[in-house]
Parts: C-alpha cells; structure tokens; sequence
C-alpha cells in the first residue's frame, strides 16, 4: 500500500482532516488537551498498554465478537448476503466499551482519580460506569433530561454500578448539552479529572483516539469475512451520530477502493422535515465542541435541536473525519427516518432473533434497502453496534403501547 | 494608538484601574440591552465587554447561559449587535468596545466579512472563548488587517512554555482567567491571582484585566489594587434575570443595573489608595 496515498493517516500533527476537526476549547482546558495528546502517544508506543487493553478486551468484553450471516433476513431481501458484526454482545451491550477502556487504561497512566462522562442513549454511559467501576474510580456521568426520561433501564444500570447520573436541564436537554456540562465540569476540575468522551467528536486528539480504540471492530471484520467469504466484502454499512461505531468498522477497509462504505444518519420525521439528526445530509460546516465539523445550525450560526427516535443519535454534530471522508467522497451518508429504524427494529428481532438497538436499526433499515437490489453473491457487512433491551419502552410507546 | 491601548495608558497616568462590565447584547431584548450599554461609560465603565450570545456556550455558567439565551430568544443576531455598536459609537467615540462569544456564529457570518464590518461599526477589539492560539489564524489575520484586537486568555492552568504561546499575537490586553472554572462559579484567591498577574506582567507589556470569578465590590476593589483591570459579568446579567423574575419595566431594569455597574465602578475607581501614585 502507497501510504502517501493513504485514507488513514489522518489527522495532521494539529489534529485536523483537511479543514476538519482541530481544538476550539477555552484556553483552561488547552494544556490539559495537549497533555492528553502527549499521554496518549507515548501510550501507543508502550507494548504494555497494548497488551493490558487487549487482555481487558478478551477476557473482560469478551472479544473477538462474532460475525454473522443474517441467513433469514438474506433469504427474505433476496439479494446480497448479509453479515453482522456482533457488537451487541460484547459486555455492556454495545460498542462503547471499547473505547471506554483504553481511555480509562489512560486516565489511570495519567494518574487521574476521578473521572466524567457525558452520554445520550445512556450506552456510553453505561460503559463509563462499568470501566469505573471496574477500576475504582468515581464517576460522573451527565445526561440530558429528556434522554434521561426516555432510557430509564440505562440511568438505573448506572446508578447500579456506583456513578452519579447527572440531570442536564440546559438548551435542548440532550447529548449536546450534556457534553457542555461534562466540558464545564472538566474546566472546574482540571487537576484530577479525566473526560472520557464516548464518539469521534471532541477536540484534538480525542476523535483520532476514540477511532483507534474502536477500529478493533474493523479489524476483526476484515480477518472474519477473509475467513468466512474468501474474500472482502462489497459494501459496508453502519449508523453514524458521533459516528464511532462507524469509523470503527470503515477507518481498516478505507484503502480498499473495491469496499463501498455507506453511513446511515438519523432522518428522525424526515430530512425535509426540521425534526431530524441528519448532520452531514442537511448541516453546513461550523465549531462545537471543540472541532469543526459538519453541524445542524441556523443560518446565524446557532445550533438546533436534533431529532431522533434514538438518543444516541440525537447529536447536531458529527465526527470531523467523518466530514472529511463525506467531502473527498470516500464514505457516502444516507439517512434513515424514526419509521424505517422501527421496521428494521422489528425484522431483525424476527427474522434473526435479534432485538437491536434503535440505533442500528437505523443502519439496518438502509441494508433493507440496498440489499435488494444487489447481486446474490455479494457481501454487505453492517456493524449491529448494540443490543435493543435499553429501547423497548421506547419501541412500545412509538407503537402505542403501554408496558 | 487605539482606543483600548489609549484608555489603559489614560488610567495608567491617574493611577486607577479599569471597571470592565460584560453585559451580553439582546438581552433581556435589544432595545433595553441597548439602553444599558449606552449607560454603561456614564455609570464608570472604563472598557465594555458586549456579549455575542452563543447556543452552546461551554465556559460559562448558569447565569451567563441564560442570559445568552433570553437574548436569543429576542432575536439577537451578529447583524443586529453590530447594529447596536454603530448606535453606541455615534454618540461615543471614546469608550472601547471588546466583543466577547465563541467562534460558530462568527464562522456562519463570514469570518473576513466580520472582522471588517466589526471594525466599522467601531469595535475594538474580540475575545473569542473557543478559539485557542493554535486556532485563532483564521480570525487573527482578518482582524489584523482591520486594526482590531484579539485578546487573548491566560489561565490557572498556563504554564511558562504556553504563556510563549499566548503573548505571542496577542492584542489589546491580556485576559487572566481567575478561576479554573466556568464564569461566575468559583472564588478566586487574591494571592493567587497577584502571583499570577505579576507574572504575565512580568513577561509581557500589555495591560492584564482579570475576569470569570468577580462577582462583588468587595472582591473587584480586591483585584484592583494589583490588575490593569476588573470584568465583572455574571452578577450583572444576573440583575437583569431578578430584574425579569420581578416583573420590572425596562426602565427599571436599565437604572437597577447601570446603579450596580456604578457601585462596581466606584469600588474599582477607589481600590488604590494614593491616586496617582502608581
């Protein structure tokens, strides 16, 4: 490979893809960012962090995750074959934990006492929880309102595993105001917090960082499918909010220009609707939290409310390599509405036994589509980043029913 | 010389410190914003600190948020506040003018095409919270070519190697952040902030201001007695939330916090004991 002309060097010694990304925080947090950038690139080259964190992986998250063949489903859409990358079944029930415990693998290096997080779905939440508590360390985790009330399972999960949930109760009471908060309270507690942020966002190096500890779902797909299939797969597909989950699955394939890589973002009622999560579809480029990127704004540069049947999709930003990627053309963006998730929500649970979270339906509902309409002998793989337990209340009441 | 350098030099010379009230445009709504800021320099205000309100504003506190956001929800715009500098400027020509946000709704409006029209309108100078050093490029050319100031912060959390990096491009004056913390939360501790105030002075020939943790007479009279500067923000857009919360007319709400803003004034005016001496 011509490294050169790589997809995967990026980001630059600053932290930006191309006009992407960089560090646009308060000048508290400035030091602290740089530290962490130093800390995390002597971690990279200490072999005994590597081997802590895969050890963490295999025996506590319970990596490698399986590849599936979605037999069913494939027989029903009638086209390519379809295979799922199990990050439903790690511990905690979705991809999160593993960047959770690199980051907390860090902060204990770093000698940090205390840590914060902010969290949407709750998922990220939860996983922050867990490698807290897994360590003994306290934790705070911030949560907007309106996603505390609708994951509920997830604020209790959490409190069960010793953190303090934290209401948000600014602007629009969601993961963006979350964040705001966890960023407040990192400005507040410089000296011994660590901030494990949970998506590809964030300034400088957390996007580059967040990637690298997800890019073992990427990984682990190409040595699966080259087992199972022979061969790389034709398109891959995953949901995009921050869009960890995501870049974690496309960033080891991005060389491979045979490999179409599609990102499903949420249309929430429909992108010609205001009430929608569609950031690379319907955003401009602008700064939140800490790095340009792609964001739902008006045309005063304010940023809007997103709008999603899944909280971990509900983020008016979007991950700077992930606008980068939509400019160069690399990966193309799709979305997909509150409607479609639900349908695919409702296929995998019976075609597969397989109930999903709301957030890969999302993906799920975009491989409905295409599927179809694709060779019999071709390969899509779509990351089934977690597990739908945390969503059936959600689910039952969007169907109109009560539990 | 510019008007921020040229009040600092006017103060240096009568041996006081400047008052520097932030109150944030728009609100409760443009007209009374506009009210106070046009009696903020007969109230003391040596330097006025205008709030541009931002959706997410990530380092400051609760009260600071809700003003931004009752001044969104008036309509206030980056075209409308600048509309209000141009109405301030044609009947002050003396007073300096420092805008005070976040980068997103400069970037939305057209960075070179802000910088020029802020310039206009009679700014002087911009403290853009969000955007470090290693990312003010983009802003500091623009403004650079406008004559206006990027001021820039100082921390608690500055060490010497990044204070090279701060003072170098920085405008206007320096901007030390007393607290590690988000504004109008945390109490400073007078010493610590001497120290460090000394100690960017020491390295740089700009004027320092001190701003995020004053929120009394008291404690502004304290920072005083040592900084170029005092910015008080928080307990005042503060009046203006009890002024709301108490149903006050727009009158009364422009005299409750112009008379405050003169006590603050006073109090800063008088912090160091032999006038002149300095």
């Amino acid at each position: 490979m011509n490294v050169a002309n790589s997809w995967r060097n990026g980001p630059d010694p600053t932290g930006h893809f191309g006009a992407y990304g960089g560090r646009f925080v308060a000048e508290t947090l400035m030091p602290l960012v740089l530290r962490l950038e130093e800390a995390y690139e002597a971690a990279k080259r200490d072999g005994g962090f590597r081997s802590e964190l895969d050890g963490l992986l295999r025996h506590y998250v319970g990596r490698p995750s399986p590849l599936y063949f979605a037999e069913r489903m494939t027989a029903d859409l009638d086209g390519a074959r379809i295979w799922l990358k199990r990050e439903d079944l790690n511990h905690t029930g979705a991809h999160k934990i593993n960047n959770c415990l690199g980051q907390v693998l860090l902060a204990r290096r770093m000698g940090k006492t205390r840590i914060i997080a902010e969290t949407g779905a709750g998922q990220h939440g939860v996983a922050t929880a867990t490698v807290a508590a897994r360590f003994g360390l306290p934790c705070v985790v911030y949560m907007g309102a309106v996603d505390m009330e609708r994951q509920k399972p997830n604020v209790f999960r959490m409190r069960l595993l010793g953190a303090e949930v934290r209401e948000v109760t600014s602007g629009s009471k969601t993961l963006k105001d979350a964040m705001n908060e966890a960023l407040r309270d990192w400005v507040a507690n410089v000296d011994d917090t660590f901030y494990i942020i949970g998506s590809v966002a964030g300034p400088h190096p957390y996007p580059a960082m967040v990637r690298d500890f997800q890019t073992i779902i990427g990984e682990e797909t190409r040595s699966q499918i080259l087992e199972a299939e022979k061969r790389l797969p034709d398109l891959l597909v995953a949901c995009v909010g921050g869009g960890s989950n995501a870049i974690g699955l496309f960033h080891p394939f991005l060389d491979d220009d045979a490999v179409e890589i599609h990102g499903v973002e949420a249309a929430g009622a429909g992108t010609e609707t205001v009430h929608h999560a569609a950031t690379l579809g319907k955003g401009l480029p602008g700064v939140l939290h800490g790095a340009r990127s792609y964001l739902l704004q008006t045309p005063d540069g304010q940023v809007v409310e997103a709008h999603s049947i899944s909280a971990g999709l509900d983020y008016p930003g979007v991950g700077p390599e992930h606008s980068w990627l939509k400019d160069q053309g690399r990966v193309k963006y799709f979305s997909a509405t509150d409607r479609e998730a639900l349908d695919a929500f409702a296929a995998l649970s019976r075609q597969e036994g397989i109930i999903p979270a709301l957030e890969p339906a999302h993906a799920l509902a975009h491989v409905m589509r295409v599927a179809p309409r694709m060779a019999k002998d071709s390969i899509i793989v779509m990351a089934l980043s977690g597990r739908g337990d945390k969503d059936v209340f959600t689910v039952a009441s969007a169907l109109g029913e009560q539990l | 010389m510019s008007r921020i350098a040229g009040r600092f030099a006017e103060l240096k010379r009568s041996g006081r410190a400047a008052f520097v009230p932030f109150i944030t445009a728009g609100d409760p709504d443009a007209e009374t914003s506009f009210a106070i800021l046009e009696q903020l320099p007969k109230a003391g205000a040596d330097l006025i600190e205008l709030g541009m309100p931002f959706s997410d504003p990530m380092a400051d506190g609760p009260a600071i948020q809700a003003s931004s956001q009752r001044a969104l929800a008036s309509g206030m715009t980056l075209a409308r506040l600048l509309d209000m500098v141009r109405r301030f400027r044609a009947r002050d020509r003396a007073t300096p003018l420092v805008l005070m946000g976040y980068y997103n709704p400069i970037h939305a409006f057209g960075t070179a095409r802000f910088a020029k029209e802020a310039s206009m309108a009679g700014v002087d100078g911009l403290i853009i919270v969000d955007l470090p050093p290693e990312e003010d490029d983009v802003l500091r050319t623009p403004a650079a070519a406008q004559s206006l100031d990027i001021v820039r912060l100082a921390t608690p959390t500055t060490d010497e190697r990044r204070l090279d990096t701060i003072l170098n491009g920085a405008g206007g004056f320096i901007y030390y952040v007393s607290i590690a913390g988000v504004t109008g939360t945390k109490s400073f501790s007078t010493d610590d902030v001497r120290h460090a105030v000394a100690r960017l002075k020491a390295r740089t020939g700009l004027p320092c201001a001190v701003g995020f943790g004053i929120k009394t007479a008291e404690q502004a009279a304290e920072i005083a007695r040592f900084a170029d500067g005092a910015v008080v923000g928080s307990s005042i857009v503060a009046r203006v939330a009890q002024g709301i919360e108490k149903r006050l007319k727009r009158a009364a709400i422009v005299r409750d916090v112009t008379e405050f803003c003169a006590t603050l004034a006073q109090s800063v005016h008088g912090a160091r004991p032999g006038i002149g001496v300095e």
